[in-house]
C-alpha cells in the first residue's frame, strides 16, 4: 500500500459513524456518497418521510431552531421534533428528491449531532398498544363516571323516596352504558386470562375478569328482579383502575426503551461499501449482505463478518473477546464485526451481516442461557398464584357457608359476588406496578434504563456481583495515562501530531489534549505513524521503532506491562506515552460501596492475566479470574449462582460489555451493561446505563432493593385490606356503596405509597452523567 | 320525574362528548409529545415575522 500524503488537517472521524469520511487511497479520494434509502418511508402520494434522533435538546429554543432550520431547506414540507422522544420527522414535497444529508449538515451546522432513525418492530407494537390501552381506559373513565352519577342518585333516594321505577330506571341505563364499556375496556384483560387459562396456569387477571363479569352478570339479574343494589359502578371502576395501573407500567417500558433506542441509533454501525463500479457508499450495516464488499479504515469498528481481500492492519477485539493486545491480520484472515481498527486500511468481503455475526461459540451458549432463564417467577405471579385460589375459595365458602346457614341462594350469590368484587386485586395490581413506574423513572434520571419490570425484584435478590474489566470497570476507550515524565513540548507536540491521525492511540493523546492546534503538513506512514516538520524541526509521532527510541520504550513496557506505548520525537528528544484503558474515574469508590453493603465483588475477564491482575489489585478485589472464553465465564457464575445466599443459589449480578459477555449476561440471574456495549450484548441485559461512571450499577441496586421493599410494602397493605374487607363481604355487609369506597380507598393508598420509591434516587441525582453523550 | 326525560340524556350526551374529544385527540396524536406541548407554548413562532429571525443563538432557560 502507498504512503498517502495527506495535506489539510483531517476531520477526526467517530468509529463506526463516521459519515464524513477521511480520504481513501486505493479505492476513491474523495468521501464516500451516503445511502439513506433503508431510512425513508414512502407514503402512496409519493411523499417521502424520514426520522431522525437528535441529541443535545434541551430547552424550547432548540425546537424552534431545529425546525425552523430544517424547513428552511428546499424541498421540505414539514419538519417536527418530539421533544419527549428527541426525535425529528421530516417529510420532503412530494416532487422533491429527498436529501436527508443536508439535512444532518443543516443540524450539524446548528449544533446537533443526529442520526437516521428507524424504529424498531417492538417500539412500533408496543405504541400501538400503549394507544390501545389509553383507549380503554378512556371508555372505562367515561362510563365509571356516567355509572356514578346514577349509583349516587340511586344510593341516596333509597334512603328518603326514589320510587321502584326510577331506580330500575336507572339500574337500566347503567347497564346500558356499562355492558358495552366493560365489552370494550375489559378486552386487555379478558385475552390475558384466556391466554393464561389455555396454558393452564393462573395470572391476576383470572380473578379479575372473573369479578367483572359475575359482578355484571348478578347486577343485570338484580336488575331483572327490582332489586334495590346493582354492581355495575364497581365493576366498571375496577377496570378503570387497573386500567390505570397497566398503563402505567407501560408508560414507563415505553418510555425507557424509546430512550435506548436512541442511543442505539446514535451509536448505530455504517459501513462503507464498494459497489460493482468501483464507488464507494456509506450505507447503514443492515444494509450490508454477505458477499458485499465493504472498506475498513483506520479508526473504524467493522460492521460485518469478513474475510480480508486486500490490505493488512492490526485490529482490536476487545469489544469482542475482552483481549486489550491488537491483532495483526493480512490477506485471507477474517475480521470480526465490533473489532476496531488500529491502523491500515482493509478491503473484507462479508460473510455474515447483521443477527448472524455471533461467533458461533457465542450463540449456542446464549440459546441455551436464555431457555434456562424463563423459569424466573415473578413477584406480581407469585402473589397472583397464592391469591388467586384463596379468592375463589373464600367466595365458594362464603355461598355454602350462606346457603348451610339457611340463606335463599339469591342472597347466597349475592354475597359471594360482593366477595369476588371486593377481593378483586386493585390493590395487589397497583402494588406491583407502581412502584415500579416510579422507580424506574427515578433510575432513568440517574442514568440507568430498565428493558424490564422484573429487573427490580432480581436485582433487589443479589448477593454477589461480577464485573467484566474492559469497556466496564475500564472506561471504553483507551486514554492517554499520567504523563508527568513527559517534557511538555514533547507532550503539545505529541497532540498536535495526533490531531492529524484517525490511529485510536492518536485519538486518546488528542483526547487528552483538546486544545491543541492541527498543524498545517502531515505526513503518514501507514503502520508506522505521522511525521511533520514544526518551525524547522522534524517531529514523528508512532511506534518507537518509527520514532527510534526502543530502548527507552523497552524499559517501560517493563514497568508497564497492561499499557499500548506511542512514542513521540521532537528533533533529538523523544519520549514514550503510555496509552491504557484507564478505570473509570469512579471505579474504586462504588466497588467499595458495593463491598459495605455485603455484596461479593468477583472479576472475570478475557483479558491476560497481567492485565488484568493490575486492575484487580487496584480495586481490591481478591477474587478474580482471566483469559476466560465465554463458556468459563458462564461456568463461574453457576458456581457462584449455587453459592449465592448461603447456598439457596440465585445471587449473582453480571456487569459486562462485550460481545464475549453476552453469553454471561444472559445467564446470569440478572445483568447491566454500559451503553458503549455491542449491540448483542446491550439486547441481553437487564438494564443499560449511561455515562462514564460506575455509579449507576450503585444507585441500580439501591434503588432496587428499596423498591422491592416497597412493592412488599404494597402487597402487605393489600392483604391487610382484605383481613379487613373479606370479613364484611363475608358478613353480608358490603353494598355498592361501600365497594366503591374501598376500592378506591386502598387503590390510592398503595400508589401514594408507590411514590415514595423517588427518595432511593435522590442522593443518585448529584452522580448522574453529565451528559448522555457516548462515544462508541 | 318528566324532568329526567331530559336530565339525563343532557348528561349522557356530555358525557359522550368527553369521551369523543378524547379519543380524538388521542386519534390526532396530542399524547405523542406531552413534553414537547409544555415547552411548545414559551416558543415566540406566531409573533417572530421575519423567516430568518430564529436562527440567533439559543437562549437557555436558567
Amino acid at each position: 500500500m502507498m504512503a498517502s500524503e495527506t495535506l489539510a488537517p483531517k476531520i477526526i472521524a467517530l468509529p463506526g459513524a463516521s459519515w464524513p469520511g477521511a480520504p481513501v487511497q486505493d479505492v476513491q479520494a474523495q468521501a464516500p456518497a451516503q445511502d439513506f434509502s433503508l431510512f425513508l418511508r414512502r407514503d402512496p402520494a409519493g411523499q417521502a418521510e424520514m426520522a431522525f434522533a437528535v441529541e443535545g435538546i434541551d430547552c424550547a429554543a432548540c425546537i424552534d431552531e431545529i425546525e425552523d432550520g430544517c424547513e428552511a431547506l428546499p424541498g421540505i414540507a414539514r419538519a417536527r421534533l418530539n421533544y419527549t422522544t428527541h426525535r425529528l420527522t421530516i417529510g420532503w414535497e412530494a416532487k422533491a428528491e429527498p436529501a436527508p444529508a443536508r439535512v444532518l449538515e443543516a443540524l450539524a451546522k446548528a449544533g446537533y449531532r443526529a442520526w437516521p432513525f428507524e424504529a424498531d418492530r417492538l417500539e412500533e407494537i408496543d405504541n400501538a398498544t400503549s394507544r390501545h390501552l389509553l383507549r380503554c381506559l378512556g371508555v372505562a373513565g367515561f362510563a365509571a363516571m356516567n355509572i356514578m352519577l346514577l349509583s349516587v342518585s340511586v344510593w341516596s333516594g333509597n334512603v328518603t323516596d326514589i320510587t321502584p321505577e326510577t331506580r330500575d330506571f336507572f339500574h337500566w341505563l347503567s347497564a346500558l352504558i356499562a355492558l358495552p364499556a366493560a365489552a370494550y375496556a375489559g378486552q386487555p384483560f379478558f385475552q390475558s386470562a384466556l391466554r393464561a387459562l389455555k396454558a393452564r396456569s393462573l395470572n391476576m387477571d383470572v380473578p379479575i375478569t372473573l369479578g367483572v363479569l359475575l359482578a355484571l352478570s348478578v347486577s343485570v339479574y338484580e336488575t331483572l328482579h327490582h332489586a334495590e343494589h346493582a354492581y355495575f359502578d364497581s365493576a366498571v371502576m375496577l377496570l378503570f383502575f387497573l386500567l390505570a395501573g397497566r398503563y402505567l407500567d407501560h408508560a414507563m417500558r415505553r418510555r425507557t426503551r424509546a430512550e435506548a433506542g436512541n442511543l442505539a441509533a446514535l451509536k448505530a454501525v455504517s459501513a462503507n461499501r464498494i459497489e460493482a463500479d468501483g464507488r464507494l457508499v456509506t450505507v447503514p450495516a443492515a444494509a450490508v449482505k454477505p458477499g458485499d464488499e465493504v472498506m475498513l479504515r483506520a479508526g473504524e469498528r467493522a460492521p460485518v463478518d469478513g474475510m480480508v481481500l486486500s490490505g493488512t492492519a492490526s485490529v482490536d477485539e476487545s469489544l469482542v473477546t475482552g483481549e486489550t493486545l491488537p491483532r495483526q491480520v493480512g490477506v485471507g484472515g477474517t475480521v470480526h464485526a465490533g473489532s476496531l481498527i488500529h491502523d491500515g486500511v482493509l478491503r473484507l468481503r462479508t460473510t455474515a451481516a447483521g443477527e448472524d455475526t455471533f461467533l458461533d461459540e457465542i450463540e449456542r451458549l446464549l440459546d441455551k442461557a436464555s431457555t434456562a432463564r424463563g423459569r424466573y417467577v415473578r413477584l406480581a405471579d407469585r402473589a397472583a398464584r397464592l391469591y388467586a385460589p384463596m379468592v375463589h375459595t373464600t367466595a365458594l365458602l362464603a355461598l355454602i357457608g350462606w346457603l348451610i346457614a339457611g340463606a335463599s341462594l339469591h342472597q347466597a350469590v349475592l354475597i359471594a359476588v360482593a366477595v369476588l368484587i371486593i377481593t378483586c386485586p386493585c390493590a395487589l395490581a397497583l402494588a406491583v406496578p407502581a412502584v415500579q413506574v416510579v422507580a424506574a423513572g427515578t433510575l432513568m434520571r440517574a442514568g440507568v434504563l430498565i428493558n424490564s419490570g422484573d429487573t427490580f425484584e432480581r436485582l433487589a435478590e443479589i448477593d454477589t456481583v461480577a464485573f467484566d474489566k474492559t469497556g466496564t470497570l475500564t472506561l471504553p476507550d483507551p486514554s492517554l495515562s499520567d504523563s508527568s515524565h513527559v517534557p511538555a513540548p514533547l507532550l503539545a507536540v505529541a497532540a498536535r501530531l495526533a490531531l492529524a491521525s484517525t490511529h485510536p492511540l492518536a485519538r486518546a493523546i488528542a483526547a487528552a489534549h483538546p486544545d491543541a492546534l492541527p498543524l498545517a503538513e502531515v505526513r503518514e506512514v501507514p503502520g508506522a505513524g505521522v511525521e511533520a516538520e514544526i518551525d524547522g524541526v522534524s517531529a514523528r509521532l508512532g511506534s518507537p521503532a518509527f520514532c527510534g527510541c526502543e530502548a527507552l520504550a523497552a524499559a517501560r513496557a517493563d514497568a508497564a506491562p497492561d499499557a499500548s506505548l506511542v512514542a513521540v520525537r521532537l528533533g533529538e528528544a523523544c519520549a514514550v506515552l503510555e496509552i491504557r484503558q484507564a478505570l473509570r474515574s469512579d471505579a474504586r469508590a462504588v466497588i467499595d460501596e458495593l463491598r459495605d453493603a455485603g455484596l461479593t465483588i468477583v472479576l472475570l475477564s478475557g483479558d491476560r492475566r497481567a492485565a488484568v491482575a493490575p486492575v484487580a489489585a487496584q480495586l481490591g478485589i481478591k477474587e478474580w479470574w482471566a483469559q476466560m472464553r465465554p463458556g468459563d465465564k458462564i461456568a463461574v457464575l453457576e458456581s457462584l449462582d449455587a453459592k449465592g445466599h448461603g447456598g439457596k443459589g440465585h445471587g449473582v449480578l453480571m456487569v459486562g460489555d462485550g460481545i464475549n459477555d453476552a453469553p454471561s449476561l444472559a445467564s446470569a440471574h440478572v445483568s447491566l451493561s454500559p451503553i458503549s456495549a455491542a449491540d448483542v450484548t446491550r439486547a441481553q441485559a437487564d438494564a443499560v446505563f449511561l455515562g462514564e461512571k460506575l455509579a449507576p450499577v450503585a444507585i441500580a441496586l439501591k434503588v432496587a432493593r428499596r423498591a422491592r421493599h416497597l412493592m412488599r410494602q404494597n402487597l402487605m397493605i393489600a392483604v391487610v385490606y382484605n383481613l379487613i374487607a373479606v370479613p364484611l363481604a363475608v358478613a353480608g355487609y358490603v353494598t355498592p356503596l361501600v365497594a366503591a369506597l374501598a376500592m378506591s380507598g386502598s387503590s390510592i393508598i398503595v400508589t401514594l405509597n408507590a411514590l415514595r420509591a423517588r427518595q432511593g434516587g435522590r442522593a443518585a441525582t448529584g452522580a448522574a452523567p453529565e451528559g448522555k453523550e457516548v462515544a462508541a | 320525574m318528566s324532568v329526567l326525560l331530559y336530565l339525563v340524556p343532557a348528561a349522557l350526551s356530555l358525557g359522550l362528548l368527553g369521551l369523543v374529544a378524547f379519543l380524538w385527540t388521542l386519534r390526532s396524536g396530542q399524547y405523542d409529545d406531552i413534553e414537547g406541548a409544555a415547552v411548545r407554548v414559551l416558543s415566540d413562532d406566531d409573533l417572530r415575522a421575519p423567516p430568518d429571525g430564529g436562527t440567533g443563538q439559543r437562549d437557555r432557560p436558567v
